[in-house]
């Protein structure tokens, strides 16, 4: 281990403390909220910083193109689980950090102390998401998303009432079901190739006999239903709007970062395995993720114009960002995919901060505070949160407005927003590749006209919803904020800004990443490439 | 050998199925775990069948072909392992809804007629 350079092992840090800390967390005492807190925040804080780095390392090429690998036990690659980080991962993983700093800082007023166990369910939750992004083996990826799906089962039922635990009921075993189909498809694949390393798989793909490479169209199928499942494609996705309505606010936040996981996964094997070098095989399946994103993105527009309440209209948002982003891996072109992952950015931002603003503005109709009560008495809580704790802030209702707006704006991709930005660049992106191509096909007008149509179900149904709340509502005291709530929502809301002013270096950021993808030769030399530790072999086995 | 096994699986599996579309939660978690038994087999019999012989050996010039393969066999330990937790915390959950809804339809609430 010692000869191993000590900023390779920076690679396994965002896996391993959150399962330490998230361990050491669950014999504290359950009235000690500061040290939960502090242990739990410090975790975030530290996690944040070591994505950053990660990021640094990746774009500045510390690793030759761009491309880290840790290897498990110091087994080489296509027999260990090789940790692989490389831009697309690192972005996710400071994605990840960013929003549970902010989700931390607001459950730490009131929503960590409705039930047991928050901040050590939180910490397994960033420890599955982070190995999900991390991972480059199909089978250690299914525990990643085993140890990420059993938090969230925990933390959807969060402050345990009737409707969380209705909405938990078909959101754990909709997931089970996806989980075994993610096991019957990893076990085709692994009968079919004989590996289960993702990189290894996309090196024996172009070289399979008939039957196997059958087998193995099966096994991918069947394994991007689970995606799909995680990811919400339409008709899997109809468990996403009431866990999201139902599930507690800092909970929901995370519910949008687990649904992009899905897409994440689907993105990494696919342009992965069924690349450009998958010979026969190659380009296998987009055309499914077109028209399903295509499908999706209708359903997500028709059921946020139907939605009255403000956790469904994010749920249905979701959706819409899902379907979008189905439909740029579905295109996969380069330009394409680098505006998709800036699409996802500002999505996933403006979506986290949704969520976490909806409850704060559920307080100014007399509603939530009924469904509060609920909780509260279920739980049989000593502590009475409703006493405030905390300083409120002035000009409550301009900044609930304020930050509603600008949520709005991004989410239905308005000016002057990021959400403009990324569609405007989707759009140049796709007509400049069709053109490329000699004609603009008609899938592509298609296209454009629904990820338009997406936008306006979302500005009618929150515009809606805004006037509601804030214009017909009738209040004349405006609600109480703390400071730690409204703190992040104001944090998640200016980054998305901070986004669209420096679209440029973003940009350029994301341009690399999209390019490295798309090389899937530099991946094979990396990971399959890394030499072992010769020292500790010989030390730890010899005999 | 491959037909009797691929026929339970496939019992079981559909089995599973039909269970898991059925309006009880009894009836959803016993069907879950008829298809994670279905699904456990199912992996075991992707490294293919192999009749007495030992996955792993201590010596190194071997035949390949006269051991069975490992992997399929750490991979049905390990979901055993994630199926049996999860399901269980399924049945937490179940008992909990009957005991909060008092009725023990998937949709906690008795359908209207």
């Amino acid at each position: 281990m010692s000869d191993l350079p000590w900023l390779q092992h920076l690679i396994i840090v965002p896996v391993l403390l959150p399962l330490l800390v998230g361990a050491l967390l669950i014999p504290v005492d359950q009235k000690r909220h500061t040290l939960k807190f502090v242990l739990g925040f410090g975790s975030g804080l530290l996690l944040w910083g070591v994505a950053l780095a990660l990021l640094l390392l990746a774009d500045r090429e510390h690793w030759p193109q761009g491309i880290g690998v840790y290897l498990a036990a110091n087994w080489s690659a296509p027999f260990g689980i090789a940790l692989m980080v490389d831009r697309l991962s690192a972005l996710m993983l400071l994605l990840t950090a960013t929003i549970a700093l902010a989700v931390l800082v607001f459950a730490a007023w009131r929503w960590d102390r409705v039930g047991v166990s928050f901040h050590s369910l939180f910490q397994f939750l960033l420890m599955g998401l982070n190995g999900a992004f991390l991972t480059n083996d199909l089978f250690n990826l299914f525990v990643f998303f085993e140890v990420m799906l059993a938090a969230s089962y925990g933390l959807v039922l969060h402050g345990y009432n009737l409707r969380r635990i209705q909405a938990g009921m078909q959101y754990v075993p909709v997931n089970l079901v996806a989980s075994l189909l993610f096991l019957i498809g990893v076990s085709l694949i692994y009968a079919a190739a004989g590996t289960l390393n993702i990189t290894d798989l996309a090196t024996r793909v172009a070289t399979l006999g008939a039957q196997d490479a059958w087998l193995l169209q099966i096994g991918a199928t069947v394994l991007a239903l689970a995606f799909l499942t995680k990811g919400a494609m339409w008709p899997l996705g109809f468990w996403l709007p009431t866990t999201y309505a139902s599930a507690s606010a800092p909970v929901g936040a995370m519910l949008v970062l687990m649904t992009k996981v899905g897409v994440y996964a689907l993105l990494r094997v696919w342009l992965a395995v069924f690349g450009d070098a998958a010979g026969t095989l190659g380009g296998f399946g987009f055309d499914a993720l077109l028209l399903g994103g295509m499908v999706t993105l209708v359903f997500g527009a028709i059921g946020m114009l139907a939605s009255q309440d403000g956790g469904r209209i994010a749920g249905y948002a979701a959706i819409i960002s899902s379907g979008t982003l189905l439909v740029v891996i579905g295109h996969s072109g380069g330009a394409v995919l680098a505006a998709g992952l800036y699409y996802l950015l500002g999505s996933t931002l403006a979506l986290a901060a949704f969520m976490l603003l909806i409850e704060l503005a559920e307080r100014i109709r007399p509603p939530g505070a009924a469904l509060l009560a609920i909780t509260m008495e279920a739980f049989a809580i000593e502590d009475k949160p409703e006493e405030p704790v905390g300083v409120g802030i002035p000009g409550t209702l301009a900044f609930l407005g304020l930050s509603f707006a600008a949520c709005a704006l991004v989410i239905a991709g308005m000016p002057p927003l990021s959400g403009f930005v990324a569609k405007f660049s989707l759009f140049h992106a796709m007509l400049d590749t069709a053109e490329n191509a000699g004609s603009v096909a008609g899938t592509t007008w298609l296209l454009i006209a629904l990820i338009v149509l997406g936008g306006l179900a979302a500005i009618i149904a929150l515009t809606r919803l805004g006037v509601r709340t804030f214009w017909a509502s009738g209040v004349l005291t405006p609600p109480r904020l703390q400071v730690s709530e409204a703190v992040p929502v104001g944090v998640l809301v200016l980054l998305c800004v901070l986004l669209t002013v420096r679209a440029e270096p973003v940009f350029g950021y994301l341009g690399r990443t999209a390019d490295g993808l798309l090389h899937s030769a530099a991946y094979v030399d990396r990971v399959l490439g890394e030499p072992v530790v010769e020292r500790a072999r010989a030390g730890g086995l010899g005999r | 050998m491959e037909l009797t096994l691929a026929i339970a699986i496939g019992v079981l599996f559909g089995s599973g199925i039909w269970l898991i579309l059925r309006p009880r939660s009894f009836q959803l978690i016993t069907g879950l775990l008829l298809m994670s038994y279905a699904v456990n087999l199912f992996i075991f019999a992707m490294g293919r069948l192999w009749v007495d012989q030992a996955p792993i050996t201590a010596t190194a010039d071997i035949d390949p072909a006269q051991f069975a393969d490992p992997l399929p066999q750490g991979l049905v330990l390990t979901a055993i392992v994630i199926g049996f937790a999860t399901t269980a915390l399924y049945l937490v959950l179940m008992i909990g809804a009957r005991g909060l809804s008092g009725s023990d339809h998937v949709d906690g609430e008795e359908p209207r007629e």
